[in-house]
């Protein structure tokens, strides 16, 4: 059976979840095979759950420069990887730096590059959705081993058994490679919630929160729920929460499981980032707001009092 | 210090985007056009390195003829002149062959950097900055919120999931632009009576030495086999707090054993 090439993202020294969707995602087309790059001694503590998730082998490319220069080094190493595996497919998950990894990849092999797949098909065509999820389109690459970004939560990961042999690679990487060095790695919000790329439930708040001070009220209920926290563009534009934390168009795209909207009066800015979302609750004291006419569940009320509420029954709730 | 920036002109979000029945491309004609929004971004930075450094600011626009209003707005914000390649033949082209039309186009004006915006709102791919630096060997900047030039050295802040990198080049390089990085001036009466005279190139496929075979839908490395219009999101239960619309909402995600 052919193999199927999975980068594997982690987070906090473990393979994130949107790997293990990517895995399973990968069995339909082909045998998983896991790729880690990363710095020397990345691989030895994520074998056993790629070896739970189905990878037969696992392509271990190590080396400080990966960690050191931007984009360009792991995509050169999943370049030689390509080159020795011939892959059926090779499938990433979208984030901003996976994405370019995957299309600089793309360039080089000279193959198709899709991006934001939320669905890969067992021929390796997928399904995308865009235009904010206005437009459901069909896709293939029509040249190469197909190069496919996957949004996460697309699949939902199923444990399997695999061998995970390790395969050393050897990359050496080119001075191009080495262009832009990463000389500093600043955190300036870190906290145990999830990150909003990969979040299954999101809380969101916007306008209606009002200030900084009140994120409190959105950051307890995401809490309650061991959610990401997002933001509007309203609310990171007024720099109450940082850029990153922005979904919508100039921000994140997200399709979680669970998406509360908070004080978000749903401007299309907006909604082209959330609407996908499986299940989507709003809180709005504004009727007519936008936001309440994609909402499953909408409440109209104060927020300031409805979410505390919503926060103390889901703690009293989980007992 | 002489910046290239790349503009492209995408439909208005506002509107409802479509995409043509015919050969499943982006329409482009039924709609508004305007400056992809980062773009603007882009030249502030462009025009903000030139008011420190010195040197010329070109925009660079990949599109049909249409997209001279978008270059023609570039330019009334303060950027010196343009290139605009445009052909019938590049109709339908994906990101990679896009990237291969830019870089050649690249190499007919000087530069320093190469500034863009991170994503463009039609494709929402926010891969060709990458690709471009791919595609001419020099260095990746993206992602940038802070760009600090000094002679030869660049440096950026990235913003990431947590926070943001300090990465650092040599020119050349190219750059990729968020929104936090600056405050797009608006063009000025003057700026506008500018631009209308600024010169724009105007090139072909055969201009840059590109073969049709190698751009264009039929020579596309991926393809859109079919699409359809999703059905709309249908609005669900909306309820008045009467006090209990924190309960009301936790009795809502038991009933979908979300919680």
């Amino acid at each position: 059976m052919a193999e199927v090439l999975v980068l594997v993202d982690t987070a906090d020294g473990a393979v994130k979840k949107s790997t293990l969707e990517l895995l399973t995602a990968a069995r339909s087309i082909g045998e998983p095979s896991a790729v880690v790059i990363g710095a020397p001694g990345t691989a030895a503590a994520l074998k056993g759950t790629l070896a739970e998730y189905g990878a037969a082998k696992v392509y271990v490319a190590e080396g400080s420069d990966f960690d050191g220069y931007l984009v360009a080094p792991k995509a050169e190493a999943l370049a030689t990887i390509v080159g020795q595996a011939a892959p059926a497919a090779v499938l990433v998950s979208s984030t901003s730096e996976n994405k370019e990894i995957a299309a600089r990849l793309a360039f080089k092999i000279g193959s198709g590059l899709l991006t934001d797949a939320v669905t890969v098909n067992s021929d390796a065509s997928v399904v995308q959705s865009i235009f904010g999820g206005a437009v459901t389109v069909q896709s293939k690459v029509s040249q190469g081993v197909p190069v496919i970004t996957v949004r996460a939560n697309s699949v939902a990961p199923e444990a399997s058994t695999g061998a995970a042999e390790e395969v050393a690679v050897d990359v050496a990487l080119s001075d191009a490679a080495k262009g832009a060095q990463v000389v500093d790695r600043v955190v300036e919000a870190k906290g145990s919630r999830p990150s909003l790329a990969d979040a299954s439930v999101i809380v969101s708040g916007g306008r209606g929160v009002g200030g900084a001070e009140n994120f409190s009220v959105i950051e307890a209920l995401a809490d309650s729920l061991g959610a990401a926290v997002g933001a509007s563009r309203a609310a990171t534009d007024a720099g109450w929460v940082p850029h990153q934390m922005q979904v919508g168009q100039t921000g994140v795209t997200v399709s979680p499981q669970l998406y509360i909207a908070v004080g978000i009066s749903g401007a299309i800015q907006h909604r082209a980032g959330m609407q996908t979302s499986k299940t989507i609750v709003a809180i709005n004291k504004d009727p007519e707001a936008p936001i309440f006419e994609l909402a499953d569940f909408g409440v109209v009320g104060d927020l300031f009092t409805v979410a505390p509420q919503l926060t103390e029954e889901l703690t009293k709730r989980k007992g | 210090m002489n910046v290239v920036v790349l503009v492209k002109q995408v439909p208005d979000t506002s509107a409802e985007r479509k995409l043509k029945a015919a050969d499943n491309t982006l329409d482009r004609e039924s709609v508004d056009a305007v400056i992809n929004e980062i773009d603007e971004y882009a030249i502030e930075a462009g025009l903000l390195l030139k008011e420190e450094h010195g040197g010329e600011v070109t925009i660079l626009t990949v599109g049909p003829a249409r997209a001279t209003e978008s270059i023609r707005k570039a330019l009334s914000m303060g950027a010196d002149k343009a290139v605009h390649v445009s052909d019938e033949a590049i109709h339908g082209s994906d990101a990679i062959q896009t990237a291969k039309i830019i870089a050649k186009a690249l190499g007919t004006v000087e530069y320093d950097v190469v500034i863009a915006g991170a994503e463009a709102t039609d494709t929402r791919v926010a891969v060709l900055p990458a690709l471009v630096a791919e595609a001419l060997g020099v260095p990746q900047l993206s992602h940038a919120r802070k760009i600090t030039i000094e002679d030869t050295a660049v440096t950026i802040e990235r913003v990431s999931d947590t926070g943001y990198d300090v990465v650092k080049a040599s020119t050349p390089a190219v750059i990729s632009v968020v929104e936090k990085i600056n405050e797009p001036r608006y063009p000025s009466f003057k700026g506008i009576m500018a631009a209308k005279s600024k010169p724009i190139s105007t090139l072909t496929v055969a201009d840059l030495g590109l073969g049709a075979d190698e751009v264009g839908l039929a020579n596309a490395t991926t393809q859109v086999v079919s699409f359809e219009v999703a059905p709309p999101r249908q609005a669900g239960q909306v309820v008045k707090d009467e006090g209990d619309g924190g309960v009301k909402i936790a009795d809502y995600l038991a009933s979908r054993k979300l919680i």
